[in-house]
């Protein structure tokens, strides 16, 4: 990857996490995965799909389906970013007034589908794969699922018709987190060896850096990473990448920050030292 | 003309219907080979098969999936809700063996709730035909229908010959004024004769084939309400969210009241067991139905 292009997305992810952090107060939103897999929705979005609002009714064009849905302000973000959607608009999170609340919704310029109820955007994207199979188009298919969300077993249920279709136009990129919830997903419901758990549900898996830009490329590029084998990322991410103090943290899954704070972790993003949060933590679930 | 005869003259004519099931074929087992550009089999996959259904529809499709109508409607449920309705998409969503269909399989097969939760998600219709001659007659409308349909297949033989469908209507037996009777779906033919029995008993009677639980055609119920001493609602369903409750809404909606005997599943399951058994244990013969009818009518006079 060259430099021009690798410094252009990582500008752009960094203003995408600013985003994030300001959809973070005022009613708040789900910071900590958001900021996982800020990276992925850059890169995709910027270097590997095409698709915007402009070629949206092309039946040619590459689909992406965010199937865990509660890091929408990541996907809002870039939106942005990509100039999709205006940036005094972010100012109406969670105002009836408009359509940008917690979860993804088609009224959303880009939005492909509606979702936050876990486990359900990998069947809907084998629809659109099966679709564009039968009418011979060479449409690319991305799904970005949860680590946590793998509990769910429809997940596994239309792995196994993926598998049994053949769906090589179709990607799945598991934001590899390490958390669910409260709680980290080896503490809970083991998901190791999940590599292996893919591949002998037929699907050949590719392990990445989800944060690194030429890891990325790396492997998006060999896409599809085998013929008639549907590909599987698995992204290792930082749960609240770019901001010390609440990465990691279990507590911090959904936040809702005051004024002050989002001062201070805006620059703790552009490296200032760790925040003092002293707003509350909401376990919610 | 049989289903499977509408279904392959529907996708030769058009290629956007796709024809799905989760491992049901019962209903295209004979054109699947005919078909197999726009056929997919999902497997036992009820969530799986919705899902892919609603992506399908995204591309242009008009899905047409089939199971058992337990398991699409409640395995399903939340991907109906969620995927179809949410967005409303023109998925048609084709229950097998709904209500005394499934006879001897018991309670697990047993779908009679199905009308109730499928009304209950907005954007989704519910057509419950009579029997074959009526589901023929009706489904080219209902699949040509931009929103979701959930359908309660039924193929039994007709015992009358159905008019055609006019959306949103009910279709009318007679006009008599001593007792209305409401029926949708497979029991229309028991009713018919239960028809028949209390007419050479001297009683006036009116049949309302529902054909669409939703939407409802209200002015017909409202013209029975006001012109029939009585009502009677006939349904293979729980007593809850089905017709009963329906008519219990139109009331309330329109500030009326009525005379109304229903039939219909009280709180339990149906004894399972060969179809004609079933119906005499759970007193749907139409002999029994008129019976009880009768006495209502002896009793108010």
């Amino acid at each position: 990857m060259n430099k021009k292009k690798l410094k252009d997305l990582e500008r752009t992810a960094l203003r995408v996490r600013e985003h994030i952090i300001h959809m973070s107060g005022n009613g708040g939103c789900f910071i900590g995965a958001s900021l996982s897999c800020t990276d992925l929705i850059v890169y995709l979005y910027k270097e590997f799909l095409n698709v915007s609002p402009i070629n949206f009714q092309d039946p040619n064009r590459d689909y992406f389906f965010l199937s865990k849905g509660h890091d929408v302000p990541a996907l809002y973000g870039t939106y942005v970013e990509l100039g999709w959607l205006e940036e005094e608009r972010l100012k109406n999170h969670l105002k009836t007034t408009d359509n940008i609340y917690w979860h993804p919704n088609r009224n959303i310029p880009g939005i492909e589908f509606h979702s936050g109820s876990l486990g359900h955007n990998l069947s809907v994207a084998m629809g659109v794969a099966m679709d564009c199979k039968l009418r011979k188009q060479k449409n690319k298919i991305v799904v970005v699922v949860g680590d946590g969300e793998l509990n769910e077993g429809s997940i596994w249920e239309a792995l196994l018709v993926a598998s049994a279709y053949k769906l090589d136009n179709l990607m799945i990129v598991v934001d590899r987190n390490q958390f669910q919830a409260n709680m980290q997903t080896e503490d809970l419901i083991p998901l190791k060896p999940l590599t292996k758990k893919f591949s002998a549900f037929g699907c050949k898996v590719k392990k990445i850096n989800g944060h690194k830009f030429e890891k990325m490329e790396e492997a998006f590029n060999k896409f599809p990473f085998e013929k008639e084998k549907v590909s599987v990322v698995i992204a290792e991410t930082i749960r609240g990448k770019g901001l010390p103090s609440i990465q990691k943290r279990a507590d911090r899954w959904f936040v809702n920050f005051k004024d002050e704070e989002i001062e201070q972790l805006l620059k703790e993003l552009h490296g200032a030292r760790k925040t003092k949060l002293t707003s509350e933590t909401i376990v919610a679930r | 003309m049989t289903y499977e005869d509408l279904i392959l003259a529907l996708v030769n004519k058009d290629d956007r219907y796709m024809i799905m099931t989760s491992e049901n074929r019962a209903a295209m087992r004979n054109i699947t080979a005919k078909i197999k550009n726009n056929f997919i089999d999902t497997g036992i996959t009820e969530q799986t098969l919705i899902g892919m259904a609603a992506g399908l529809a995204l591309r242009g499709r008009i899905p047409i999936v089939h199971a058992l109508a337990t398991f699409l409607t409640m395995r399903a449920f939340e991907f109906i809700r969620t995927d179809v309705g949410i967005a409303n998409l023109p998925v048609k969503i084709v229950g097998a063996v709904p209500g005394f269909l499934s006879d001897g399989n018991g309670p697990t097969h047993q779908a009679i709730e199905d009308v109730s939760i499928m009304r209950g998600i907005p954007n989704v219709n519910v057509f419950c035909p009579a029997d074959e001659d009526d589901m023929l007659k009706c489904l080219p409308k209902i699949f040509e229908y931009p929103s979701p349909f959930y359908i309660r297949y039924n193929n039994t033989k007709p015992v009358v010959e159905h008019s055609k469908f006019e959306f949103g209507k009910a279709e009318v037996f007679g006009e008599g004024k001593d007792v209305a009777i409401l029926v949708y779906g497979f029991l229309f033919g028991e009713t018919f004769k239960t028809k028949e029995i209390l007419e050479s008993n001297g009683v006036s009677v009116r049949l309302i084939n529902i054909r669409t639980p939703k939407p409802i055609d209200e002015n017909a119920i409202l013209k029975a309400v006001d012109e029939c001493k009585l009502i009677v609602t006939i349904e293979d369903h729980f007593i809850t969210g089905g017709l009963y409750t329906i008519l219990a809404e139109v009331l309330l909606r329109n500030r009326k009241t009525a005379n109304v005997l229903p039939f219909a599943f009280m709180n339990k399951w149906f004894k399972p067991g060969l179809l004609n058994d079933v119906l005499k244990y759970e007193g749907f013969t139409a002999e029994q139905m008129a019976k009880r009818i009768i006495k209502l009518l002896a009793v108010s006079n």
